[in-house]
């Protein structure tokens, strides 16, 4: 385990037996293959123990049956693998992804695009609505959750939806404890909406003021409306960023944890649908039965099915950008 | 004529676009306003079927009993809350400095091979990777301790691949002037770039603590001993409990995001700038 960035250290300095100790060395004329692993050494070593590897640990962990030791000696080939692709709940996990992913992903692309050329358009007061829909990047989604469940969409009476819902005159709704129909999904895409809009606004507003207003003064000589120079100025130009905020949005909705945990579990369990794929993992690898085994080998999976997500995504739209 | 025209299209245009925006920034400081407003409602009243407005008897007692509540580590989870953040941001700082600047200006062979190292890691999202790091580290014996908390999150590649960006476009004569005064690598590191870089480690420093304070999965693997709770665990705990004093616990969320409202009033250029680094940085 630790060896191998002790390595590193003796590889580094054993690299030059014969000259001058390390300490004259750096306080003389400059070693630049010294001075390069001085400067960079630390960062690796802490990548190397903690990133490259835990993942290669959990590659062998995969392939053997592991519960609550990490030292397991009952090899199972890809049974883990095969387990875990035969698994309901595993494969449900994807599928409350995508359904998640096709609510969540358009909206905060729409909704973040809008308020950005809103914004931008604004010169009285652009700096408070900026900051406004900037706020609640700074709020987490603990404390999102706990006003989501128990202030806006607490079943009850005097939660702020339902007190809405009553001033038109319609019924309470019990949003988080019904599944037909999934009420929850409102809460948790509702929750996410709000935290994230905000960042991917200011990632739209640094694209819009980066096109040359000269753009714009020459398609309105030539009389272009509006709706036309944001179609074939604006839209065209923000091009890059659309592309980088889709696959941000994608990445982190794949990565959907905190909000469903807080939201939809109570009394300490989860209920049995809407678990994203990192809920599910959780439960198995860290729930009670520390299968570390079928835990390594979703955690496998997962990252294989986002890496050919990015991947097909990228050439996609690389495709569409050489035209 | 045409001049009229366009001007009261203008009008039009610029009255739906501030109603668009006013109704927009209202419901987005609903929740903020629901926060404050539980916060300092009585337990009953937050509790009772009726709508108020604004809390009807003004319960400020709700921010001194969740100190003073023994079920409640309140303290402790905002101390060790102020310890995560702080060490790691100053350790992302230093640590992804130094290596961007090595990987940026120190000539050496193999600079490329390890630049690919560490950017291989940034197509790994962090997030899968928490069942082999919880094992590497439950295998340290680093559960339920600080340094289990905070050591693993000090090596962030965005943040070097972002640093290396920033010093390749740092103007190279003054490194060159303070190299002929003798400085060397080190000296010049620290008495000239980093003193010109201020705003950039700004920038970095204010997204690296948001992203520490507000962490989630990691300090709930981690952190499983009440000694160690984060005040994000803390709160968590009795919201998925539900045994709690509600209104209590609103008072703590707002003493829990407090610290990150007030960057947001005094820091938001450097917040902003973070995001607009590593939003675009990334891909």
């Amino acid at each position: 385990m630790t060896t191998t960035p002790a390595n590193v250290d003796v590889s580094a300095a054993a690299a030059a037996p014969t000259r001058p100790p390390l300490g004259a060395r750096l306080r003389g004329r400059q070693n630049q293959n010294l001075w390069f692993w001085v400067f960079v050494g630390p960062f690796v070593l802490g990548l190397i123990i903690f990133i490259y590897i835990p993942i290669l640990w959990s590659i062998y962990l995969s392939f053997f049956e592991s519960y609550n030791t990490v030292t397991p000696t009952k090899f199972v080939g890809i049974g883990n693998y095969l387990d875990m692709l035969k698994d309901e709940s595993f494969r449900s996990s994807l599928g409350t992804f995508i359904v998640f992913a096709l609510f969540i992903v358009p909206t905060t692309f729409a909704l973040s695009l809008l308020t950005a050329i809103l914004v931008a358009r604004t010169r009285v007061m652009q700096a408070f609505f900026r900051s406004v829909f900037f706020l609640p990047t700074a709020c987490s989604y603990v404390v999102a959750a706990l006003i989501w469940k128990m202030s806006i969409f607490s079943g009850v009476r005097s939660g702020a939806a339902n007190a809405l819902l009553g001033l038109i005159g319609q019924d309470s709704i019990p949003w988080l404890s019904v599944t037909k129909p999934p009420w929850y999904w409102l809460v948790i895409v509702s929750a996410r909406l709000w935290l994230q809009v905000g960042f991917y606004m200011i990632l739209f507003l640094a694209a819009l003021q980066r096109i040359s207003p000269t753009l714009y003064e020459a398609a309105a000589i030539d009389g272009a409306s509006s709706w036309q120079s944001f179609r074939y100025i604006t839209l065209p130009q923000l091009r890059p960023t659309s592309a980088a905020v889709l696959l941000l949005l994608l990445i982190n909705a794949f990565q959907a944890f905190d909000e469903f945990y807080n939201i939809l579990s109570s009394f300490g369990t989860y209920p049995p649908y809407a678990r994203p794929p990192l809920v599910y993992l959780y439960y198995v690898a860290l729930g009670q039965g520390q299968d570390f085994g079928h835990g390594s080998a979703g955690a496998v999976i997962l990252t294989l099915v986002i890496l050919i997500a990015a991947l097909v995504f990228n050439r996609f739209f690389s495709f569409r950008g050489d035209d | 004529m045409a001049v009229v025209n366009t001007s009261r299209s203008a009008k039009v245009g610029s009255l739906l676009r501030y109603s668009a925006l006013i109704l927009a920034a209202a419901l987005f400081l609903a929740p903020f306003y629901l926060l404050f407003r539980n916060a300092l409602m009585s337990e009953a009243d937050l509790g009772s079927p009726r709508w108020h407005w604004l809390p009807p008897t003004w319960e400020w007692g709700n921010f001194s009993a969740i100190f003073n509540d023994p079920a409640l580590p309140m303290t402790r989870s905002l101390v060790n809350s102020v310890l995560i953040s702080i060490f790691q941001t100053l350790g992302v700082l230093i640590i992804s400095g130094l290596a961007g600047y090595g990987l940026a200006r120190i000539p050496y062979r193999w600079s490329n091979a390890v630049f690919y190292l560490i950017t291989a890691t940034l197509l790994i999202p962090a997030a899968v990777t928490f069942v082999p790091s919880f094992v590497l580290v439950s295998s340290l014996g680093w559960i339920s301790t600080l340094r289990g908390l905070i050591i693993p999150g000090l090596f962030q590649a965005l943040a070097t691949f972002l640093f290396r960006q920033f010093f390749l476009s740092f103007p190279k004569e003054i490194e060159e002037a303070a190299f002929l005064d003798g400085l060397g690598y080190w000296g010049t590191f620290w008495r000239v770039v980093v003193p010109n870089s201020m705003g950039f480690a700004a920038a970095i420093g204010t997204i690296t603590f948001i992203g520490a304070w507000n962490a989630f999965l990691w300090p709930l693997v981690i952190g499983r001993e009440q000694t160690t709770w984060t005040v994000q665990i803390a709160l968590s705990t009795f919201l998925t409990a539900q045994s709690v004093n509600l209104s209590q616990l609103f008072a703590a969320a707002l003493v829990a995001i407090a610290p990150l409202l007030m960057m947001f009033l005094f820091l938001q250029r450097w917040i902003v700038e973070g995001v607009e680094r590593t939003g675009m940085g990334g891909d």
